[in-house]
């Protein structure tokens, strides 16, 4: 009986191999990528006026999907479930300001960085903060399994009060709102916060991490990942990457690692 | 895709998880004394009350019956501020979870109170007891003793409910099983843990619910076998 069992499981874990393995070629012959993108998080992935996703995020999917010369089918995740739907193979790649991480790499593989971010803590001009130490006592917003989440983490002292919100949008309306004193959070978000609500004296306190954004692809997708390394090197190279960030970051891209 | 289970991952942060689970079933416990009581005297405006208070409790009940948990919760965290009032996470969790649970209970109570016969209230009042003596003495233990089963339940569903509340940065159950996931990636076994673990919850609080009404709130009901 466990003999039987174990050719079974052995099989299926065989034929799961081979599945994983065939990822790009199952897509090509889909003709359809799935690819996690952020709408919580401007001005990489958020909601237009027109309710479609639209941001960096969402335009480095679909240029990766038009070099694949497939349709780009994309769902929407957050920062705290993006991991578990690629790990699960609900998505091929996760395209949404996704840090590069000890922890993280073993469990996903990243193919190259294709965008520049760094996460700080951000609070009101009234408040001195110079040091970590300073953030004792001192009740801080983070959307819960973000990079800023980590870092925070390892840095807070024990008596800070670290408030972990579900998403970015809770976040930012629990800082807005008052109910925390700062708030650790992308660069970009902290930017978009303060153009949304001019009244709220918001200012950069502390550098949390400079982290740029890479493509996250499931562990074994090696096919996969060589082409997706290969698509982000010619659009790097032809000066896509740059116009991306230009258009919505306002700089460009600058030096990105692998 | 392989899925490799490893619960240990998980099991190793288990301080975390009973200090969620604590305050799961304080929350729990908080919102089911306040709602009970809340809906008990809700019940009691609706069908004795002057009629502009029986309007404001209808209101109150149908607008809490039919809008979402979530929605209740983030309008008392992220709304109130706006109007000064700024409460830790746990605190406007409660509030949440009693306004929810008073106004359910409120129908469940109202139900046990219109099966109460007319002629119990009379002769109670034949006896000169005042109107207060009447409804806590006479009409309310019956009334709950018959709703109780019902009652029971709706604790129970607002604990689960309750698991929303991580959302607003309470650190209950739910909130420490996300925490945990976020950190090790173990998503499936922590989401499986939870689940367990409020099964326990559940159950241990309808038990602990069917052992409590009986004895403190409305004694065994006439002729019960002992």
């Amino acid at each position: 009986m466990i003999r039987r069992l174990t050719l079974v499981l052995a099989a299926a874990l065989l034929a799961s191999h081979a599945q994983a393995q065939g990822a790009l070629d199952a897509l090509l012959a889909k003709k359809s990528i799935s690819i996690a993108i952020p709408t919580d998080y401007a001005p990489y992935g958020f909601v237009g006026t027109d309710l479609k996703p639209q941001g960096l995020d969402i335009d480095m999917a679909n240029l990766i999907a038009a070099k694949l010369g497939v349709q780009a089918e994309l769902v929407p995740v957050t920062s705290a479930n993006r991991i578990p739907y690629l790990q699960t193979h609900k998505v091929d790649l996760v395209i949404s300001t996704l840090g590069k991480t000890a922890e993280r790499e073993k469990v996903i593989a990243f193919a190259s960085a294709y965008s520049p971010y760094f996460q700080a803590v951000f609070g009101p001009k009234t408040l001195p903060i110079k040091a970590p130490a300073d953030l004792a006592g001192k009740t801080i917003a983070v959307t819960r399994g973000a990079l800023e989440d980590v870092e925070l983490s390892k840095i807070a002292p024990a008596s800070a009060d670290i408030r972990r919100f579900e998403d970015n949008n809770a976040t930012v309306a629990a800082y807005v709102s008052g109910q925390v004193q700062v708030i650790a959070t992308g660069a970009s978000v902290a930017g978009n916060m303060m153009v949304r609500n001019p009244q709220l004296p918001v200012e950069y306190k502390l550098l949390l991490k400079d982290s740029p954004n890479f493509i996250g692809v499931a562990q074994g997708e090696d096919k996969l990942l060589a082409r997706v390394d290969e698509i982000v090197a010619a659009a790097k190279a032809a000066g896509e990457l740059d116009r991306l960030s230009l258009k919505w970051l306002g700089r460009p891209a600058g030096e990105l690692p692998r | 895709m392989t899925v490799r289970l490893d619960f240990g991952a998980v099991l190793v942060d288990w301080p975390l998880l009973a200090r969620g689970a604590g305050l799961t079933l304080g929350l729990t416990a908080v919102a089911a004394v306040l709602g009970v009581a809340l809906g008990v005297a809700c019940a009691r405006a609706r069908t004795h009350g002057p009629a502009p208070l029986r309007a404001a409790v209808a209101t109150y009940v149908e607008a809490i019956r039919n809008t979402p948990f979530i929605v209740q919760l983030f309008f008392v965290f992220f709304g109130l501020p706006s109007l000064g009032v700024r409460l830790e996470p746990a605190a406007a969790s409660v509030i949440a979870m009693v306004l929810n649970l008073g106004a359910y209970a409120a129908e469940i109570v109202r139900a046990g109170l219109e099966g109460t016969p007319r002629g119990q209230v009379e002769a109670a009042r034949s006896l000169a007891l005042s109107e207060a003596q009447v409804f806590l003495r006479v009409v309310l233990p019956p009334a709950l003793g018959r709703v109780w089963p019902a009652l029971a339940s709706q604790v129970v569903i607002v604990m689960l409910g309750s698991a929303v509340c991580g959302q607003i940065a309470t650190q209950e159950l739910s909130y420490y099983a996300n925490l945990i996931q976020s950190r090790n990636f173990r998503a499936f076994e922590a989401t499986l843990v939870a689940t367990a673990m409020y099964l326990a919850l559940a159950v241990a609080v309808r038990q602990a619910l069917a052992w409590v009404g009986p004895r403190w709130l409305f004694g065994r009901a006439p002729g019960a076998r002992r």
